[in-house]
């Protein structure tokens, strides 16, 4: 990819601010009381389950929807009354909607009906030199395959140069071989050009692969804002845990500042762990060390009941001992398989790796 | 809301009238028939050079609906052409205006409307008729029938049409003459035995002497224009006028009230009763409204004139609600209701 | 109406919309309110307002539209409406039905041919049906000596009828029936059922609808139309004709609204129904199916063979014998052949004006209708502001598929002439003609052009937008290029209407703007059927020559357009 002087082919980009925005659909409370800061150049994620009010988020940025309340910024401008062709933005959606009629060339000069011709054939050309489908242009998007009509789609949105680029599902018709590769394509160019780039995704992977900050999104309400590792490892609310990644909960009573009954067990808390009274613990699998060498902290016996293969990695199902009927899972890497050997083994939840959900 | 707009467009009608035609042009509406129609307009252009004829022609049934709907708003200056019986119904309604055209003297007292001045004045006479078809007759061995009493024979069962009179204005004229003829109550009497030989009722005056002449039916009984004209083509038919007498009406003209065209409209009645119109009238008609100007035609006997009744034209206005309700109590569902 | 509707004219929003867009989208649906308003709305009210008045002398308001509904004459007239129009779709939906199921589901050679025959009937004024049936068993008919009786009265409007409804059954049933899926008819195969049962337990449960649709329609068509009655009839009257004549011969315009709105009803009642069921039963057939093909039966298929050769044989008679007799010099006296009934005198209602003014009137037809119908159809569909106005257009779209031709024409009369009404002065010309035409062959105009809109892309216009490319050009670059097949398709289907409609027409015309149909029917009124014939005849082969050059056009379209209409992505 020709990635030499590709900052000049974009506006520098501008932030981008949702405040207090709602949106009803009838008596379905799409987005409640949504507010979203996005720094200039950033690559924000929205992410979460179909329903969850990111679409809708994204259409009301894009001005197709238009919110009940609050206001939307562009850079400085309140853009939230303002007509879609007045908001500058660039839109790639998940059917790519490219003119079956119009050849690539035309598709990307499509926004360009402004300019001159000697300009928009310009920018035409930068624009497929950018996506790398220089020889395609005479094409019709039918002739194209999937990958390539994304970019297609891709080129048309950046054409006019917009200070916001807008992405919805934008990998979702793709099988997944190509999607991994085309996300890291995109995640380079939008880095390379600048572009502020909000992207509203079902898919975590691809939201943790190329975010820069992950809105996660249920109800209508944003769960936590934060870069995908803090989302991964802290998660703010039971949902953003249990939407992201995998996980374990264990069901708890206070029984003194630095320990909760689990059943049969006292567990041991880390001393950030707050005061709730009750609630359940959090643990991510791979948290769990299963037999360790040193010796750790909230140490538990358990049986295994059964062990999934996943190539590098195994996932283990386990009971403890002392907590029958509840099981739990832990990851483990292959490599280790021959050490843990019998059935019975041990467990350790570190303190740290606990995090507490009143 | 309505006003303002209709102004306008009133101001641009008028506009574009004033600015387009020197000359007046008169809108008429006339049942004539067609091919007549441009000799009578180029007469009378001929003789008024300031005014320029629109006409507007359907049937006789067609214009008096158009006439009457528009009752509200008449769109017509003058009718040069009508049945008399349904200028009368607009006389009733007060659509017409009097008028004494200047040879109103030479017109025969039958042919003109009774009042002073009146508000339609005649041109010519048309007059009910039978068709007969002799190669039909001859392949079926009907004999001809001479008169209106004759066409009950049951040898002509389903073998005759004739108009029916709630559309067409040749069927009101039959029946209303039937009943004038025979008396009210012998009238129905007679229609309810003419009934059972009846093949079809249809909608227009004419049509039945198409259909005689094609043979289709082989006995129609239209009025007598079509007769002649079908049989100078060659038709094989046998015009037949019933001894009983023919019911006849008049054709005539008269100036819708209220026309800004008044003055014009004038123009045009003076023209229609004139003995200049009148020359056009005898090519097509036998008998006209001014006595001793017209032609005896070839197709038609001598006494053509003498043989028509007399028609009591206020009567047949005047009653025509009710003989078609009674009509179409009687006969209409023919195939259902056998009449007593 | 429009006080109460939110039209953002003045919110900040549309002050940053391109003029251009906002004349485009809020221009356009405005203008299409006022034309449904005054071109659907107020015709239909003014119908209601003329039946229920009580002036002198013209048979309305309630006094005697008791009369009218209490009296025999009526019950005749009700009775005989009903007989016909129940024994026409007895007649013609199964008919169609199997004709439709020869073409769709058997393997029988020749169908295009045989689809191009059954079309016939579409291509005519339902007059001449009706004239080549007294040509064939009138009293001088060809094949008199094979029946009974002469052709005049029930079953002759029972054939002229089945004729002329035929393709608007099969329509219905063709696209019905070629919605199949396969995989239903292997798994039937597979457990052994036979193909009475398949037939049974598949074909019919996923076609009854249609079934139903189609003999609501035959219904309503047969009980409004007054032209083959007119023709054939004799003294079978039915309501349509009572209804025609009321207005036409004796001047009773409340009588002729009341039997209007007594012919609305069957057709609000079978819409009502039809809507009804189409929200309980939904879509059998989901996105997956998979395209059923016939095997090879050379029983089914010689069977199925015999019936359409025997369908398209008696509609090759009776369109033949129009023909025909529209060149015989005098049946059935002179039978050599001559073009003396093409040279319309000038006494025959009109002549080659009146079919000048067919054609003027269809192209027009043909050509706003379609521009304003497809561009409403994309407003409504692709824009989603003005939601209220969008509910309205819609609702008001679809009216006009409940309300016969004959009504909308009597309605045309009552409104165009009000007092006062500042319209009046379009009453007998050209442009209410056009209109009127337009009214009352936009919904299956609008759903044609809706249903191709559908299948677009919805994010197409929100992609425009983003490109801040003004939704004018892009309905124009975009849009219109990929639907001009379907476009094509509503600017024939409203050209062939509007060169074969009578019954709104036949009481909006002025003797400038006499239609060919109309002379038809005023010829054949006037004894004159040679020439109503050939008047048939010519309006025939118009209808049949534009549609193949429409055909024809719309094939090259899809050639030139193949590169991007067929190229599969390739993955």
């Amino acid at each position: 990819m020709n990635s030499t002087n590709t900052a000049t082919l974009t506006q520098p980009g501008v932030p981008m601010r949702v405040r207090n925005v709602s949106k009803r659909f009838g008596a379905f409370k799409a987005l409640d009381n949504v507010s979203l800061e996005v720094a200039a150049g950033e690559l924000v994620c929205l992410l979460g389950p179909s329903g969850c009010g990111k679409t809708t988020l994204l259409r009301c940025i894009a001005g197709l929807e238009r919110q009940d309340d609050g206001h939307l910024y562009l850079g400085d401008r309140d853009v939230s009354e303002l007509a879609p062709q007045a908001r500058d933005y660039g839109i790639l959606f998940q059917s790519y909607a490219l003119f079956p009629n119009l050849t690539v060339e035309a598709n990307i000069a499509y926004g360009l009906a402004g300019r001159n011709r000697d300009g928009a054939r310009k920018r035409v050309v930068q624009m497929l030199e950018l996506v790398g489908l220089t020889d395609s242009e005479k094409k019709f998007p039918g002739q194209l395959s999937g990958g390539q009509q994304q970019r297609v789609a891709l080129a048309r949105a950046l054409a006019p140069a917009p200070s916001l680029l807008l992405l919805d599902e934008p990998m979702s018709a793709l099988d997944a071989r190509v999607r991994e590769h085309l996300c890291t394509h995109l995640r380079q160019l939008q880095r390379s050009l600048g572009i502020t780039t909000l992207m509203v995704t079902h898919n975590q992977d691809e939201a943790m692969l190329m975010a820069d900050r992950i809105a996660v999104m249920n109800n209508g309400k944003v769960e936590q804002y934060a870069t995908p590792q803090d989302i991964y490892d802290k998660p703010a609310t039971p949902f953003v845990a249990e939407f992201v990644g995998q996980g374990n909960w264990l069901p708890f009573q206070r029984n003194s500042d630095s320990h909760a009954q689990v059943g049969g067990l006292s567990i041991r808390l880390a001393a950030d762990a707050g005061r709730a009274a009750s609630g359940r613990l959090f643990c991510r699998p791979e948290a769990i060390s299963v037999n360790p060498v040193l010796h750790q902290e909230n140490l538990f016996a358990a049986r295994v009941r059964e062990i999934t293969f996943l190539g590098n990695r195994c996932r283990m199902r386990f009971e403890l001992n002392q907590l029958p009927g509840h099981a739990l899972t832990a990851e483990v890497g292959t490599h280790e398989l021959p050490r843990l050997g019998a059935q019975d083994i041990f467990v350790a939840l570190p303190p740290s790796s606990l995090q507490v959900f009143a | 809301m309505f006003k303002p707009l209709a102004l306008v467009a009133a101001v641009l009608t008028a506009f574009s009238v004033n600015a387009f035609a020197a000359k007046t042009e008169l809108t008429v509406y006339t049942a004539l028939e067609a091919e007549q129609l441009k000799s009578y307009k180029q007469a009378f252009e001929k003789a008024n050079p300031d005014v320029e004829i629109k006409w507007v022609r359907d049937s006789t049934g067609i214009i008096t609906a158009k006439l009457l709907a528009e009752k509200a708003r008449p769109q017509a200056d003058a009718v040069w052409g009508l049945a008399a019986s349904s200028l009368a119904i607009l006389d009733q309604q007060g659509m017409l205006q009097s008028y004494a055209p200047q040879d109103l003297a030479k017109i025969g007292p039958n042919y003109r409307d009774a009042a002073n001045p009146p508000a339609w004045v005649g041109m010519d006479v048309w007059a009910a008729t039978i068709c007969f078809n002799t190669l039909e007759a001859e392949k079926q061995g009907l004999t001809k029938p001479v008169s209106w009493q004759d066409l009950t024979k049951p040898e002509y069962k389903g073998k005759i049409v004739m108009p029916n009179p709630a559309s067409s204005g040749t069927g009101f004229l039959d029946v209303s003459a039937w009943l004038q003829t025979f008396g009210e109550k012998q009238g129905w009497a007679y229609m309810d035995a003419l009934h059972q030989n009846i093949g079809q009722y249809v909608h227009s005056g004419s049509k039945p002497c198409k259909l005689a002449a094609a043979g289709e039916f082989p006995i129609g009984i239209p009025f007598e224009y079509p007769a002649v004209q079908l049989k100078r083509q060659g038709a094989p038919l046998d015009i037949i006028l019933p001894k009983e007498g023919l019911g006849w009406e008049i054709e005539a003209t008269a100036v819708i009230k209220g026309t800004p065209h008044e003055a014009a409209a004038k123009k045009l009645a003076d023209f229609s009763a004139s003995p200049a119109a009148m020359e056009l009238y005898k090519e097509n008609f036998a008998v006209l409204a001014q006595p001793g100007i017209a032609k005896p035609q070839t197709e038609l006997p001598a006494d053509y004139e003498q043989r028509l009744i007399k028609n009591d034209f206020a009567w047949a206005s005047k009653n025509r609600d009710a003989i078609l309700t009674e009509w179409r109590k009687r006969y209409d569902g023919k195939s259902e209701k056998v009449a007593q | 109406m429009a006080a109460h509707m939110a039209l953002p004219l003045t919110g900040k929003q549309s002050a940053q919309v391109p003029l251009g867009d906002r004349i485009f989208v809020l221009g356009g649906k405005l203008f299409l309110l006022l034309l449904l308003g005054v071109a659907v709305l107020m015709p239909l009210l003014a119908i209601f307002w003329r039946g229920f008045s009580a002036e002198g002398g013209q048979g309305g308001g309630w006094v005697a539209a008791r009369e009218l509904v209490t009296s025999d004459n009526f019950h005749w007239l009700v009775g005989n409406s009903l007989n016909v129009s129940l024994s026409v779709a007895a007649i013609v939906v199964p008919l169609a039905y199997l004709f439709a199921y020869a073409l769709q589901r058997t393997l029988i050679p020749g169908k295009r041919i045989w689809r191009g025959l059954s079309l016939l009937p579409l291509m005519a004024p339902s007059m001449l049906p009706g004239i080549a049936l007294v040509y064939l068993f009138g009293n001088q008919g060809v094949l008199r000596g094979l029946v009974a009786d002469n052709i005049y009265g029930f079953w002759g409007i029972v054939l002229g009828e089945a004729i002329y409804t035929f393709p608007h059954a099969l329509m219905i049933l063709l696209s019905a029936l070629s919605l199949a899926d396969a995989r239903l008819f292997d798994a039937a195969s597979s457990m052994g059922a036979s193909p009475f049962k398949a037939f049974r337990s598949i074909t019919w449960p996923g076609t009854r609808q249609a079934v139903f649709a189609a003999f609501c329609l035959v219904f309503t068509l047969t009980i409004t139309d007054f032209g083959v009655p007119v023709v054939v009839g004799g003294d079978y009257q039915v309501l349509a004709l009572e209804a025609y004549k009321a207005v036409v011969g004796q001047q009773q315009f409340g009588r002729g609204a009341l039997i209007g709105m007594v012919l609305l009803l069957p057709a609000l009642f079978s819409f009502g129904v039809d809507a009804w069921l189409r929200r309980q039963h939904g879509d059998a057939m989901s996105g997956r199916a998979q395209v059923f093909k016939p095997l090879s039966s050379k029983g089914r298929d010689g069977c199925y063979l015999a019936i359409v050769l025997l369908i398209c044989a008696a509609l090759l008679l009776v369109f033949g014998m129009a023909v025909y007799s529209s060149l015989v010099k005098f049946w059935p006296y002179n039978l050599s052949l001559s073009l003396n009934h093409y040279q319309f005198s000038d006494t025959a209602g009109g002549g080659w004006l009146a079919y000048r003014n067919s054609v003027t009137m269809a192209l027009c037809t043909a050509l706003i209708g379609s521009a304003v119908i497809f561009t409403g159809a994309y407003l409504m569909e692709k824009t989603n502001g003005q939601k209220r106005l969008n509910l309205a257009l819609r609702m008001l779209s679809f009216v006009p598929m409940a309300v016969p031709g004959l009504v909308l024409g009597l309605g045309y009369v009552f409104f165009f002439n009000l007092p006062g009404n500042p319209l009046h002065v379009f009453y007998g010309t050209m442009t209410l003609l056009v209109v009127c035409t337009i009214a009352h062959y936009l919904t299956t105009a609008h759903m044609t052009a809706t249903t191709a809109l559908r299948q677009l892309d919805s994010e197409f216009e929100a992609a425009a937008l983003s490109l801040k490319a003004p939704l004018y050009r892009h309905y124009w670059r975009v849009t219109l290029p990929i639907c001009l097949p379907a476009l094509l398709d509503i600017v024939r289907y409203l050209f062939v209407s509007a060169m074969t409609t009578v019954s709104a027409a036949i009481f909006l015309y002025s003797p400038d703007t006499i239609l060919a149909a109309v002379a038809v029917l005023n010829m054949d009124d006037a004894g004159n059927v040679g020439g109503a014939a050939a008047m048939s005849t010519l309006i025939l082969f118009t209808s049949a020559g534009v549609s193949l050059l429409l055909a024809w056009a719309s094939r090259g379209v899809l050639r030139r357009s193949q590169a991007w209409r067929q190229g599969a992505p390739a993955q």
